[in-house]
């Protein structure tokens, strides 16, 4: 890799992180299914759903909430090519790396065998690595799909009402809220390094640097999550979340909840 | 005068570094008050101090006559009251700036202090009109330029019609149009019940903002005076680094007299 594309594709990187955000908080504005019901019964719902996934033992019955997931992420236009770029193909290169071995410690029948190197994948192996594969891929794209359909203060409002820790709420909110500021500051040292930088970046100076970026992004950071902390103060946050927006349950709001729910418990069942 | 704030020979440390050190002073009700030293004097912990953001390890802080401590802000009634009537710029503008559109960020004091929706509305509206920022309304505030996210700053402050106002470096980073916009909206207040208390080291701002001036070196004052006998005393301003020794040449002859930033052109005897 060169010492441009290095920089630049770091740039590039910060600058797509923005625009992610942008997308997110455009889909959330975005006439949908989801975003027609009250915050605090999508956030109910992704979590029934995600509980059903956790308790469902059969394959069948996890890919079936996925599709149901999926169906709500086309219904909420969320677009399908975010959701598999985001959440698919990350969570099987990283649950697929610690379902691996599975494939081979799990006693059964065996479906491969190589002699040579004292392997065999079982039946029951590809069953278990496919089963941990699947649940988590559901589960993450039924609270992406949340996450991409819900504006950020309506999810924390919803996460209060429904009794989180007011601690806890403020953390998230603390989070979300300097990220960009973040990005930032990481974004302008590696432009003011760009500038500064003649000849080409050997890979050991390449992470150097990486690791140098990250040391300071984490000092500014405690002292960012400080001052903002300070200045919410100041404008009198006392650990509530207020909106302008009230929300109100409407009869569409039962039968989504009831749908959720439905569907959560149907699962459980068909899956046990 | 009526006593706005009342500092009593207070200490603070940040962990083992003092910022703030045996300071007092008083200050009245409808006070334009300059704070002024070079980086690091303790402008700005003092302004947080005064904000009760932070409390003095030593000595004490009154707000028109009721203790700043620690656990009289957790008090509902009396931390909303204060919070009211006490609001502070922050130097800056993007801690102070972390709601997704500017309406929501200039929305999030007087929601957070419980006002009804229809005022909040209303006053928003009314303030995003009175800044000039009504064009800005639905951008979110991480992607205004450096002058805007100030105004917005100042604007999300400003809504809550705060009778102190606390302003860190407010002209810092500025162009100068948008310096001397935010000066002329401190000199409205002249003459009003409204105290503003104006942490800086621009001299050249400090006879439009103040009325007094306290000197700050170290984490106390060294001085106290009008904007005049202040910016006349040049040993005071070498002491506290507000100017420096420039040194130049004329002819071959090297020399230096005190100099201060700020204009673009100078004349001095020789």
């Amino acid at each position: 890799m060169s010492r441009h594309s290095f920089l630049e594709s770091t740039l590039q990187g910060f600058t797509r992180a923005v625009a992610k955000a942008l997308q997110s908080e455009h889909a959330a504005s975005q006439p949908g299914l989801l975003q027609q019901l009250d915050p605090r019964v999508r956030v109910i719902g992704t979590f029934a759903l995600v509980v059903s996934v956790i308790l469902c033992r059969r394959l069948e019955a996890i890919a079936a909430i996925l599709l149901v997931a999926i169906a709500i992420a086309v219904a909420s236009r969320v677009s399908l090519a975010a959701l598999a770029k985001r959440v698919w193909l990350v969570i099987l290169g990283f649950t697929g790396v610690i379902a691996l071995p599975a494939l081979f410690i799990t006693p059964g029948e065996p479906l491969f065998t190589s002699p040579a190197l004292h392997l065999s994948i079982s039946a029951q192996g590809v069953r278990t690595a496919v089963l941990l594969v699947l649940r988590v891929e559901t589960a993450a794209t039924l609270t992406t799909v949340l996450v991409l359909s819900t504006a950020w203060t309506h999810i924390l409002k919803a996460l209060r009402s429904l009794h989180l820790p007011a601690e806890i709420v403020t953390m998230l909110a603390m989070t979300h809220r300097y990220v960009f500021l973040l990005i930032e500051t990481a974004n302008q040292m590696f432009e003011s390094r760009k500038s500064r930088t003649v000849g080409v970046l050997s890979g050991a100076e390449r992470r150097r640097m990486t690791a140098r970026t990250a040391g300071v992004l984490l000092s500014k950071s405690i002292e960012l999550s400080q001052e903002v902390y300070l200045a919410m103060l100041s404008r009198g946050f006392r650990g509530e979340v207020r909106l302008l927006t009230d929300f109100r349950l409407k009869p569409r709001d039962y039968v989504g909840l009831t749908a959720f729910l439905f569907t959560g418990c149907l699962a459980v069942w068909m899956g046990r | 005068m009526a006593s706005t704030f009342e500092v009593q020979d207070i200490s603070f440390s940040y962990e083992a570094i003092p910022a703030i050190r045996g300071l007092t002073l008083h200050i009245g009700e409808g006070d334009r008050v300059a704070l002024l030293g070079a980086n690091g004097s303790g402008k700005s912990t003092l302004l947080r101090i005064l904000d009760a953001l932070y409390f003095p390890s030593a000595g004490t802080v009154t707000f028109k006559g009721e203790a700043l401590t620690e656990k009289h802000l957790q008090e509902e009634e009396f931390s909303l009251n204060f919070r009211r009537r006490v609001a502070l710029v922050f130097q800056n503008p993007d801690v102070q700036l972390f709601n997704p559109t500017v309406f929501d960020e200039i929305a999030y004091g007087p929601l957070q202090l419980q006002w009804g929706k229809e005022d909040v509305i209303r006053r928003v509206d009314e303030t995003l009109e009175f800044m000039s920022i009504s064009h800005l309304r639905d951008r979110p505030p991480y992607r205004l330029s450096g002058g805007e996210k100030k105004r917005v700053a100042l604007a999300s402050v400003l809504v809550l019609d705060p009778e102190v106002l606390l302003l860190d470096e407010p002209t810092a980073t500025l162009d100068p149009k948008s310096q001397s916009q935010v000066v002329d909206l401190i000199q409205q207040w002249k003459g009003t019940a409204r105290t503003v208390i104006t942490a800086t080291h621009q001299l050249e701002i400090v006879e439009d903002i103040a009325d007094r001036v306290f000197v700050l070196e170290a984490g106390t004052v060294i001085a106290e005076g009008t904007p005049a006998e202040i910016l006349s005393n040049t040993d005071l301003l070498l002491r506290a680094n507000l100017i420096h020794a420039h040194r130049h040449s004329h002819g071959g002859v090297v020399h230096s007299h005190p100099h201060l930033h700020g204009h673009s052109r100078h004349e001095h005897e020789h």
